[in-house]
Protein backbone atom coordinates (compact mmCIF):
# COMPACT_ATOMS: atom_id res chain seq x y z
CA UNK A 1 0.00 0.00 0.00
CA UNK A 2 2.59 2.57 1.07
CA UNK A 3 4.85 1.45 -1.76
CA UNK A 4 2.05 2.16 -4.25
CA UNK A 5 1.40 5.54 -2.66
CA UNK A 6 5.05 6.50 -2.92
CA UNK A 7 5.25 5.50 -6.58
CA UNK A 8 2.07 7.41 -7.41
CA UNK A 9 3.34 10.53 -5.65
CA UNK A 10 6.69 10.31 -7.42
CA UNK A 11 4.96 10.20 -10.82
CA UNK A 12 2.75 13.16 -9.93
CA UNK A 13 5.74 15.22 -8.79
CA UNK A 14 7.64 14.43 -11.98
CA UNK A 15 4.80 15.03 -14.42
CA UNK A 16 3.22 18.10 -12.89
CA UNK A 17 6.43 19.71 -11.68
CA UNK A 18 5.02 20.34 -8.19
CA UNK A 19 6.65 20.28 -4.76
CA UNK A 20 6.43 16.81 -3.11
CA UNK A 21 4.76 18.20 0.05
CA UNK A 22 1.83 19.47 -2.06
CA UNK A 23 1.10 15.94 -3.23
CA UNK A 24 -1.20 14.83 -0.41
CA UNK A 25 -3.86 12.16 -0.82
CA UNK A 26 -6.59 14.79 -0.83
CA UNK A 27 -4.91 16.89 -3.50
CA UNK A 28 -6.95 17.24 -6.70
CA UNK A 29 -4.86 17.07 -9.85
CA UNK A 30 -6.72 19.92 -11.54
CA UNK A 31 -7.82 22.09 -8.59
CA UNK A 32 -4.73 21.83 -6.38
CA UNK A 33 -1.82 20.69 -8.52
CA UNK A 34 -2.28 22.83 -11.64
CA UNK A 35 -3.00 20.01 -14.09
CA UNK A 36 -5.09 20.62 -17.20
CA UNK A 37 -7.15 17.97 -18.97
CA UNK A 38 -4.18 16.89 -21.11
CA UNK A 39 -1.98 16.54 -18.03
CA UNK A 40 -4.50 14.20 -16.44
CA UNK A 41 -4.56 12.00 -19.56
CA UNK A 42 -0.79 11.79 -19.43
CA UNK A 43 -0.80 11.04 -15.71
CA UNK A 44 -3.11 8.10 -16.25
CA UNK A 45 -0.78 6.86 -19.00
CA UNK A 46 2.15 7.16 -16.62
CA UNK A 47 0.27 5.14 -13.96
CA UNK A 48 -0.49 2.46 -16.53
CA UNK A 49 3.16 2.35 -17.49
CA UNK A 50 4.47 2.23 -13.93
CA UNK A 51 2.05 -0.39 -12.66
CA UNK A 52 1.61 -2.44 -15.81
CA UNK A 53 -2.17 -2.08 -15.84
CA UNK A 54 -4.73 -0.78 -18.28
CA UNK A 55 -7.01 1.96 -16.96
CA UNK A 56 -10.16 2.21 -19.11
CA UNK A 57 -11.40 5.72 -19.95
CA UNK A 58 -14.49 5.45 -17.73
CA UNK A 59 -12.32 4.47 -14.78
CA UNK A 60 -9.78 7.20 -15.60
CA UNK A 61 -12.56 9.78 -15.33
CA UNK A 62 -13.08 8.85 -11.68
CA UNK A 63 -9.41 9.40 -10.77
CA UNK A 64 -9.47 13.03 -9.71
CA UNK A 65 -7.18 13.10 -6.68
CA UNK A 66 -3.90 11.53 -5.63
CA UNK A 67 -5.91 9.35 -3.22
CA UNK A 68 -8.22 8.19 -6.03
CA UNK A 69 -5.20 7.02 -7.98
CA UNK A 70 -3.67 5.20 -5.02
CA UNK A 71 -6.99 3.52 -4.22
CA UNK A 72 -7.59 2.43 -7.82
CA UNK A 73 -4.07 1.14 -8.31
CA UNK A 74 -4.05 -0.68 -4.96
CA UNK A 75 -7.07 -2.65 -6.20
CA UNK A 76 -5.82 -3.38 -9.73
CA UNK A 77 -2.05 -3.52 -9.61
CA UNK A 78 -0.57 -6.93 -9.08
CA UNK B 1 0.30 51.73 -45.36
CA UNK B 2 1.97 52.54 -42.05
CA UNK B 3 5.74 52.61 -41.64
CA UNK B 4 7.11 49.58 -39.76
CA UNK B 5 10.26 49.55 -37.63
CA UNK B 6 12.25 46.95 -35.72
CA UNK B 7 12.45 47.68 -31.99
CA UNK B 8 13.58 44.38 -30.47
CA UNK B 9 15.90 41.50 -31.34
CA UNK B 10 16.33 38.01 -29.92
CA UNK B 11 18.12 34.85 -30.94
CA UNK B 12 19.48 31.48 -29.96
CA UNK B 13 22.08 30.18 -32.39
CA UNK B 14 24.91 27.65 -32.53
CA UNK B 15 27.24 30.56 -31.74
CA UNK B 16 25.47 31.55 -28.57
CA UNK B 17 22.30 32.30 -26.68
CA UNK B 18 21.59 35.98 -27.20
CA UNK B 19 21.98 38.56 -29.94
CA UNK B 20 25.19 40.23 -28.81
CA UNK B 21 26.77 36.91 -27.82
CA UNK B 22 26.11 35.54 -31.30
CA UNK B 23 26.99 38.71 -33.21
CA UNK B 24 30.35 39.20 -31.49
CA UNK B 25 31.33 35.64 -32.41
CA UNK B 26 30.16 36.12 -36.00
CA UNK B 27 32.34 39.22 -36.32
CA UNK B 28 35.32 37.37 -34.84
CA UNK B 29 34.97 34.70 -37.51
CA UNK B 30 34.01 31.86 -35.20
CA UNK B 31 32.19 28.80 -36.50
CA UNK B 32 29.46 26.89 -34.68
CA UNK B 33 30.16 23.64 -36.52
CA UNK B 34 31.05 20.44 -34.71
CA UNK B 35 30.97 16.70 -35.12
CA UNK B 36 27.49 15.39 -34.25
CA UNK B 37 27.64 13.70 -30.85
CA UNK B 38 24.01 13.59 -29.72
CA UNK B 39 23.02 10.65 -31.92
CA UNK B 40 24.63 7.86 -33.90
CA UNK B 41 26.07 9.08 -37.20
CA UNK B 42 28.13 5.99 -38.03
CA UNK B 43 25.86 5.08 -40.94
CA UNK B 44 25.07 8.64 -42.06
CA UNK B 45 27.07 10.28 -44.87
CA UNK B 46 27.00 13.66 -43.10
CA UNK B 47 28.45 13.68 -39.58
CA UNK B 48 28.68 17.41 -38.91
CA UNK B 49 26.18 20.05 -37.82
CA UNK B 50 25.93 23.35 -36.00
CA UNK B 51 24.26 22.47 -32.69
CA UNK B 52 23.30 24.96 -30.00
CA UNK B 53 25.80 24.89 -27.14
CA UNK B 54 23.79 23.77 -24.13
CA UNK B 55 24.91 24.52 -20.60
CA UNK B 56 24.03 26.39 -17.44
CA UNK B 57 23.43 29.65 -19.30
CA UNK B 58 26.83 31.17 -18.60
CA UNK B 59 29.33 32.07 -21.31
CA UNK B 60 26.65 32.19 -24.01
CA UNK B 61 25.43 28.64 -23.47
CA UNK B 62 21.74 27.83 -23.77
CA UNK B 63 19.97 26.67 -20.63
CA UNK B 64 16.38 25.73 -21.56
CA UNK B 65 15.25 26.00 -17.92
CA UNK B 66 15.83 29.78 -18.08
CA UNK B 67 13.30 30.19 -20.89
CA UNK B 68 10.53 27.64 -20.28
CA UNK B 69 9.23 25.74 -17.28
CA UNK B 70 10.90 22.30 -17.37
CA UNK B 71 7.43 20.79 -16.93
CA UNK B 72 6.30 22.51 -20.15
CA UNK B 73 9.55 22.09 -22.08
CA UNK B 74 9.31 18.34 -21.56
CA UNK B 75 6.11 18.30 -23.65
CA UNK B 76 7.42 20.08 -26.73
CA UNK B 77 10.12 19.81 -29.36
CA UNK B 78 13.09 22.13 -29.01
CA UNK B 79 11.98 24.54 -31.74
CA UNK B 80 9.29 25.77 -29.35
CA UNK B 81 11.79 26.22 -26.50
CA UNK B 82 14.15 28.13 -28.80
CA UNK B 83 11.26 30.34 -29.96
CA UNK B 84 10.31 31.06 -26.35
CA UNK B 85 13.88 32.15 -25.62
CA UNK B 86 14.26 34.35 -28.70
CA UNK B 87 10.81 35.91 -28.24
CA UNK B 88 11.41 36.83 -24.61
CA UNK B 89 14.78 38.35 -25.49
CA UNK B 90 13.19 40.40 -28.27
CA UNK B 91 10.30 41.64 -26.13
CA UNK B 92 12.64 42.60 -23.28
CA UNK B 93 14.98 44.30 -25.75
CA UNK B 94 12.01 46.26 -27.11
CA UNK B 95 10.82 47.11 -23.61
CA UNK B 96 7.33 45.98 -24.59
CA UNK B 97 5.27 44.07 -22.03
CA UNK B 98 1.60 44.80 -22.84
CA UNK B 99 -0.65 44.77 -19.78
CA UNK B 100 -3.85 46.55 -20.80
CA UNK B 101 -6.49 44.75 -22.84
CA UNK B 102 -5.97 47.18 -25.74
CA UNK B 103 -2.20 46.77 -25.81
CA UNK B 104 -2.49 43.00 -25.60
CA UNK B 105 -5.01 42.90 -28.45
CA UNK B 106 -2.73 45.11 -30.55
CA UNK B 107 0.25 42.74 -30.19
CA UNK B 108 0.45 39.57 -32.26
CA UNK B 109 2.84 36.70 -32.93
CA UNK B 110 3.99 35.20 -36.21
CA UNK B 111 6.75 32.66 -35.69
CA UNK B 112 7.27 29.90 -38.23
CA UNK B 113 9.32 26.77 -38.62
CA UNK B 114 10.37 24.83 -41.67
CA UNK B 115 9.72 21.37 -40.29
CA UNK B 116 8.49 21.67 -36.72
CA UNK B 117 8.87 18.80 -34.29
CA UNK B 118 10.45 16.17 -36.50
CA UNK B 119 12.28 14.49 -33.61
CA UNK B 120 9.11 14.12 -31.57
CA UNK B 121 7.23 12.79 -34.60
CA UNK B 122 9.95 10.23 -35.25
CA UNK B 123 9.90 9.07 -31.62
CA UNK B 124 6.11 8.84 -31.53
CA UNK B 125 6.16 6.81 -34.73
CA UNK B 126 8.38 4.25 -33.02
CA UNK B 127 6.14 4.18 -29.93
CA UNK B 128 3.06 3.68 -32.10
CA UNK B 129 4.64 0.78 -33.96
CA UNK B 130 6.20 -0.92 -30.95
CA UNK B 131 3.66 -0.25 -28.20
CA UNK B 132 0.43 0.87 -29.83
CA UNK B 133 -1.79 3.96 -29.89
CA UNK B 134 -2.59 3.99 -26.16
CA UNK B 135 0.99 5.01 -25.43
CA UNK B 136 0.84 8.20 -27.54
CA UNK B 137 0.99 11.23 -25.25
CA UNK B 138 -1.74 13.87 -25.29
CA UNK B 139 1.11 16.34 -25.78
CA UNK B 140 2.34 14.63 -28.92
CA UNK B 141 0.29 16.85 -31.27
CA UNK B 142 0.46 20.24 -29.49
CA UNK B 143 4.18 19.80 -28.86
CA UNK B 144 4.98 19.25 -32.53
CA UNK B 145 2.65 21.61 -34.45
CA UNK B 146 4.55 24.48 -36.06
CA UNK B 147 2.13 27.23 -35.00
CA UNK B 148 2.47 26.17 -31.36
CA UNK B 149 5.64 28.27 -31.19
CA UNK B 150 3.40 31.30 -31.74
CA UNK B 151 0.82 29.78 -29.42
CA UNK B 152 3.19 29.25 -26.50
CA UNK B 153 4.75 32.72 -26.94
CA UNK B 154 1.31 34.36 -26.95
CA UNK B 155 0.26 32.51 -23.78
CA UNK B 156 3.51 33.33 -21.97
CA UNK B 157 3.33 37.06 -22.72
CA UNK B 158 -0.43 37.62 -23.02
CA UNK B 159 -0.30 38.64 -26.69
CA UNK B 160 -3.85 38.56 -28.01
CA UNK B 161 -3.44 40.08 -31.48
CA UNK B 162 -3.04 38.06 -34.71
CA UNK B 163 -1.60 34.61 -33.98
CA UNK B 164 -0.11 33.12 -37.08
CA UNK B 165 2.71 30.95 -38.46
CA UNK B 166 4.62 30.57 -41.69
CA UNK B 167 5.88 27.34 -43.22
CA UNK B 168 8.05 27.92 -46.28
CA UNK B 169 11.07 25.69 -45.67
CA UNK B 170 14.26 27.74 -45.58
CA UNK B 171 12.44 30.99 -46.41
CA UNK B 172 10.24 30.71 -43.32
CA UNK B 173 12.00 33.26 -41.10
CA UNK B 174 12.11 35.91 -43.83
CA UNK B 175 8.50 35.34 -44.85
CA UNK B 176 7.43 35.55 -41.20
CA UNK B 177 9.09 38.94 -40.73
CA UNK B 178 7.82 40.18 -44.08
CA UNK B 179 4.24 39.03 -43.55
CA UNK B 180 4.18 40.31 -39.98
CA UNK B 181 5.43 43.70 -41.14
CA UNK B 182 2.46 43.83 -43.51
CA UNK B 183 0.06 43.06 -40.67
CA UNK B 184 1.51 46.05 -38.85
CA UNK B 185 1.54 48.22 -41.98
CA UNK B 186 -2.13 47.43 -42.65
CA UNK B 187 -3.15 48.02 -39.05
CA UNK B 188 -4.09 44.47 -38.03
CA UNK B 189 -1.61 44.91 -35.18
CA UNK B 190 0.56 47.70 -33.79
CA UNK B 191 3.27 45.29 -32.65
CA UNK B 192 4.21 41.86 -34.00
CA UNK B 193 6.62 39.34 -32.53
CA UNK B 194 7.96 37.63 -35.66
CA UNK B 195 10.60 35.15 -36.71
CA UNK B 196 11.50 31.52 -37.20
CA UNK B 197 12.69 28.56 -35.17
CA UNK B 198 14.05 25.13 -36.04
CA UNK B 199 15.25 22.01 -34.21
CA UNK B 200 16.13 19.55 -36.98
CA UNK B 201 19.18 17.84 -35.53
CA UNK B 202 18.00 14.24 -35.56
CA UNK B 203 18.95 11.08 -37.39
CA UNK B 204 15.76 11.28 -39.43
CA UNK B 205 16.39 14.82 -40.70
CA UNK B 206 20.05 14.17 -41.48
CA UNK B 207 19.02 11.01 -43.35
CA UNK B 208 16.31 12.87 -45.25
CA UNK B 209 18.42 15.85 -46.31
CA UNK B 210 21.27 13.47 -47.13
CA UNK B 211 18.95 11.60 -49.47
CA UNK B 212 18.26 14.95 -51.18
CA UNK B 213 22.05 15.26 -51.59
CA UNK B 214 21.85 18.62 -49.84
CA UNK B 215 24.36 18.17 -46.98
CA UNK B 216 28.13 18.49 -46.83
CA UNK B 217 29.79 15.09 -46.62
CA UNK B 218 33.43 15.85 -47.38
CA UNK B 219 34.44 17.63 -44.18
CA UNK B 220 33.36 15.17 -41.50
CA UNK B 221 36.78 15.38 -39.86
CA UNK B 222 37.04 19.18 -40.20
CA UNK B 223 33.57 20.42 -39.23
CA UNK B 224 34.43 24.13 -39.11
CA UNK B 225 35.56 24.00 -42.74
CA UNK B 226 32.38 22.32 -44.04
CA UNK B 227 30.20 25.42 -44.60
CA UNK B 228 32.06 27.36 -47.32
CA UNK B 229 29.73 29.40 -49.51
CA UNK B 230 31.06 30.24 -53.01
CA UNK B 231 34.27 28.30 -52.36
CA UNK B 232 35.23 25.83 -55.09
CA UNK B 233 35.38 22.94 -52.58
CA UNK B 234 31.89 23.44 -51.16
CA UNK B 235 29.79 20.29 -51.21
CA UNK B 236 26.53 20.98 -49.40
CA UNK B 237 25.11 22.75 -46.39
CA UNK B 238 25.72 22.15 -42.70
CA UNK B 239 22.46 21.79 -40.80
CA UNK B 240 21.94 23.73 -37.60
CA UNK B 241 19.35 24.59 -34.99
CA UNK B 242 18.21 27.86 -33.49
CA UNK B 243 15.71 30.69 -33.54
CA UNK B 244 15.55 34.37 -34.41
CA UNK B 245 12.73 36.69 -33.39
CA UNK B 246 12.22 40.43 -33.90
CA UNK B 247 9.70 42.88 -32.53
CA UNK B 248 8.11 44.82 -35.37
CA UNK B 249 6.20 47.94 -34.56
CA UNK B 250 4.31 50.75 -36.25
CA UNK B 251 6.70 53.69 -36.47
CA UNK B 252 4.30 56.10 -34.74
CA UNK B 253 3.65 53.54 -31.99
CA UNK B 254 7.38 53.13 -31.35
CA UNK B 255 7.95 56.89 -31.41
CA UNK B 256 5.08 57.56 -29.04
CA UNK B 257 6.51 55.27 -26.36
CA UNK B 258 10.09 56.38 -26.93
CA UNK B 259 11.29 52.96 -28.09
CA UNK B 260 14.79 52.37 -29.40
CA UNK B 261 14.53 51.86 -33.18
CA UNK B 262 17.04 49.57 -34.91
CA UNK B 263 15.83 49.90 -38.48
CA UNK B 264 12.85 50.35 -40.74
CA UNK B 265 11.46 47.50 -42.84
CA UNK B 266 11.32 49.28 -46.19
CA UNK B 267 11.06 46.36 -48.60
CA UNK B 268 9.71 42.83 -48.78
CA UNK B 269 9.59 40.75 -51.95
CA UNK B 270 8.27 37.27 -52.66
CA UNK B 271 8.42 35.00 -55.66
CA UNK B 272 8.13 31.38 -56.76
CA UNK B 273 10.50 29.50 -59.04
CA UNK B 274 7.84 27.15 -60.46
CA UNK B 275 10.75 24.96 -61.48
CA UNK B 276 11.78 22.08 -59.18
CA UNK B 277 10.97 20.82 -55.67
CA UNK B 278 14.53 21.07 -54.33
CA UNK B 279 16.77 22.64 -57.01
CA UNK B 280 16.81 26.40 -57.67
CA UNK B 281 15.94 27.47 -61.20
CA UNK B 282 19.18 27.50 -63.14
CA UNK B 283 18.67 31.00 -64.47
CA UNK B 284 18.22 32.41 -60.97
CA UNK B 285 15.09 34.05 -62.25
CA UNK B 286 13.08 33.40 -59.07
CA UNK B 287 15.74 34.95 -56.86
CA UNK B 288 16.13 37.90 -59.24
CA UNK B 289 12.40 38.67 -59.35
CA UNK B 290 12.18 38.32 -55.57
CA UNK B 291 14.92 40.89 -54.91
CA UNK B 292 13.48 43.13 -57.62
CA UNK B 293 10.06 43.02 -55.96
CA UNK B 294 11.61 43.93 -52.60
CA UNK B 295 13.44 46.92 -54.08
CA UNK B 296 10.30 48.06 -55.90
CA UNK B 297 8.38 47.94 -52.62
CA UNK B 298 11.22 49.85 -50.95
CA UNK B 299 11.17 52.42 -53.71
CA UNK B 300 14.93 52.28 -54.12
CA UNK B 301 17.26 51.39 -56.97
CA UNK B 302 19.85 48.60 -56.78
CA UNK B 303 22.72 51.08 -56.52
CA UNK B 304 21.42 52.14 -53.10
CA UNK B 305 22.19 48.72 -51.60
CA UNK B 306 25.30 48.46 -49.44
CA UNK B 307 25.18 45.02 -47.86
CA UNK B 308 23.45 41.79 -48.83
CA UNK B 309 23.14 38.83 -46.47
CA UNK B 310 22.98 36.01 -49.01
CA UNK B 311 21.01 32.82 -48.74
CA UNK B 312 24.39 31.22 -49.63
CA UNK B 313 24.01 27.75 -48.15
CA UNK B 314 27.26 26.29 -49.50
CA UNK B 315 25.60 23.97 -52.00
CA UNK B 316 27.34 23.48 -55.35
CA UNK B 317 24.42 24.84 -57.44
CA UNK B 318 22.65 27.35 -55.23
CA UNK B 319 25.51 29.69 -54.36
CA UNK B 320 26.47 30.53 -57.92
CA UNK B 321 22.89 30.87 -59.08
CA UNK B 322 22.18 33.39 -56.33
CA UNK B 323 25.40 35.25 -57.10
CA UNK B 324 24.40 35.45 -60.75
CA UNK B 325 20.97 36.78 -59.84
CA UNK B 326 22.49 39.42 -57.56
CA UNK B 327 24.95 40.51 -60.27
CA UNK B 328 22.08 40.81 -62.73
CA UNK B 329 20.16 42.90 -60.20
CA UNK B 330 23.06 45.19 -59.34
CA UNK B 331 24.50 45.66 -62.82
CA UNK B 332 27.16 48.35 -62.69
CA UNK B 333 26.59 48.81 -58.96
CA UNK B 334 27.99 45.34 -58.17
CA UNK B 335 31.43 46.65 -57.18
CA UNK B 336 30.06 48.88 -54.42
CA UNK B 337 28.21 46.11 -52.60
CA UNK B 338 29.44 43.73 -49.93
CA UNK B 339 27.65 40.37 -49.76
CA UNK B 340 28.38 37.61 -47.28
CA UNK B 341 26.89 34.36 -46.11
CA UNK B 342 26.76 34.08 -42.34
CA UNK B 343 25.75 30.44 -42.83
CA UNK B 344 29.50 29.90 -43.08
CA UNK B 345 29.50 30.50 -39.30
CA UNK B 346 26.04 29.45 -38.11
CA UNK B 347 25.35 26.64 -40.55
CA UNK B 348 21.92 26.50 -42.15
CA UNK B 349 19.21 27.02 -39.55
CA UNK B 350 16.46 26.18 -42.10
CA UNK B 351 13.23 27.87 -40.96
CA UNK B 352 15.13 30.07 -38.50
CA UNK B 353 17.77 31.16 -41.03
CA UNK B 354 15.82 34.04 -42.57
CA UNK B 355 15.04 35.57 -39.20
CA UNK B 356 18.54 35.16 -37.76
CA UNK B 357 20.04 36.60 -40.95
CA UNK B 358 17.61 39.52 -41.00
CA UNK B 359 18.90 40.32 -37.51
CA UNK B 360 22.53 40.06 -38.68
CA UNK B 361 21.65 42.46 -41.52
CA UNK B 362 20.13 44.92 -39.05
CA UNK B 363 23.24 44.66 -36.85
CA UNK B 364 25.45 45.26 -39.91
CA UNK B 365 23.47 48.47 -40.36
CA UNK B 366 23.79 49.41 -36.70
CA UNK B 367 27.52 48.71 -36.43
CA UNK B 368 28.55 49.66 -39.99
CA UNK B 369 30.27 46.35 -40.51
CA UNK B 370 29.75 43.49 -42.95
CA UNK B 371 30.08 40.07 -41.27
CA UNK B 372 32.48 37.65 -42.96
CA UNK B 373 32.08 34.64 -45.23
CA UNK B 374 34.24 31.98 -43.60
CA UNK B 375 36.22 29.39 -45.55
CA UNK B 376 36.03 31.30 -48.82
CA UNK B 377 39.56 30.30 -49.79
CA UNK B 378 39.10 29.96 -53.53
CA UNK B 379 35.95 31.48 -55.03
CA UNK B 380 34.54 29.17 -57.69
CA UNK B 381 33.69 32.11 -59.94
CA UNK B 382 34.97 35.64 -60.33
CA UNK B 383 32.72 38.49 -59.28
CA UNK B 384 33.07 42.24 -58.82
CA UNK B 385 31.02 41.87 -55.60
CA UNK B 386 32.98 41.91 -52.34
CA UNK B 387 32.15 38.54 -50.74
CA UNK B 388 33.81 39.55 -47.43
CA UNK B 389 36.07 36.51 -47.33
CA UNK B 390 37.42 35.41 -43.93
CA UNK B 391 37.21 38.69 -42.00
CA UNK B 392 34.48 41.22 -41.22
CA UNK B 393 34.72 44.51 -43.08
CA UNK B 394 34.00 47.94 -41.61
CA UNK B 395 32.24 50.04 -44.26
CA UNK B 396 29.41 52.53 -44.69
CA UNK B 397 26.07 50.68 -44.65
CA UNK B 398 22.76 52.50 -45.11
CA UNK B 399 20.58 49.88 -46.81
CA UNK B 400 20.72 46.10 -46.40
CA UNK B 401 18.96 43.22 -48.12
CA UNK B 402 18.58 39.67 -46.78
CA UNK B 403 17.75 36.74 -49.07
CA UNK B 404 16.11 33.42 -48.25
CA UNK B 405 15.20 30.65 -50.67
CA UNK B 406 13.43 27.42 -49.82
CA UNK B 407 12.57 23.97 -51.14
CA UNK B 408 9.51 24.19 -53.31
CA UNK B 409 10.98 27.20 -55.09
CA UNK B 410 9.84 29.76 -52.51
CA UNK B 411 11.81 33.00 -52.24
CA UNK B 412 11.76 35.98 -49.87
CA UNK B 413 13.86 39.14 -49.66
CA UNK B 414 13.78 41.76 -46.92
CA UNK B 415 15.18 45.29 -47.15
CA UNK B 416 16.02 47.39 -44.08
CA UNK B 417 17.20 50.96 -43.73
CA UNK B 418 18.16 53.09 -40.78
CA UNK B 419 14.98 54.71 -39.53
CA UNK B 420 15.19 58.43 -40.21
Amino acid sequence: MSDIAERVKKIVVEHLGVEPDKVTENASFMDDLGADSLDTVELVMAFEEEFGVEIPDDAAETILTVGDAIKFLSKTAA
Amino acid sequence: MRRVVVTGLGMVTPLGCGVEETWSRVLKGESGAARIETFDVSDLPCKVATPIRRGDGSNGTFNPDQWMEPKEARKVDDFIVFAMAAARQALEDAGWAPKTADDQAATGVLIGSGIGGIEGIAEAGIILKERGPRRISPFFIPGRLINLASGYVSIEHGLKGPNHAVVTACSTGAHAIGDASRLVALGDADVMVAGGSESPLSRLAIAGFSACRALSTGFNDEPTRASRPWDRDRDGFVMGEGAGVVVLEAYEHAKARGAKIYAEVIGYGLSGDAYHITAPSETGDGAFRCMQAALRRAGISPDELDYINAHGTSTPMGDEIELGAVQRLLGNAAARVSMSSTKSATGHLLGAAGAVEAIFSILALRDQIAPPTLNLDNPSVETPIDLVAHAARQRPIEVVLSNSFGFGGTNASLVFRKAA
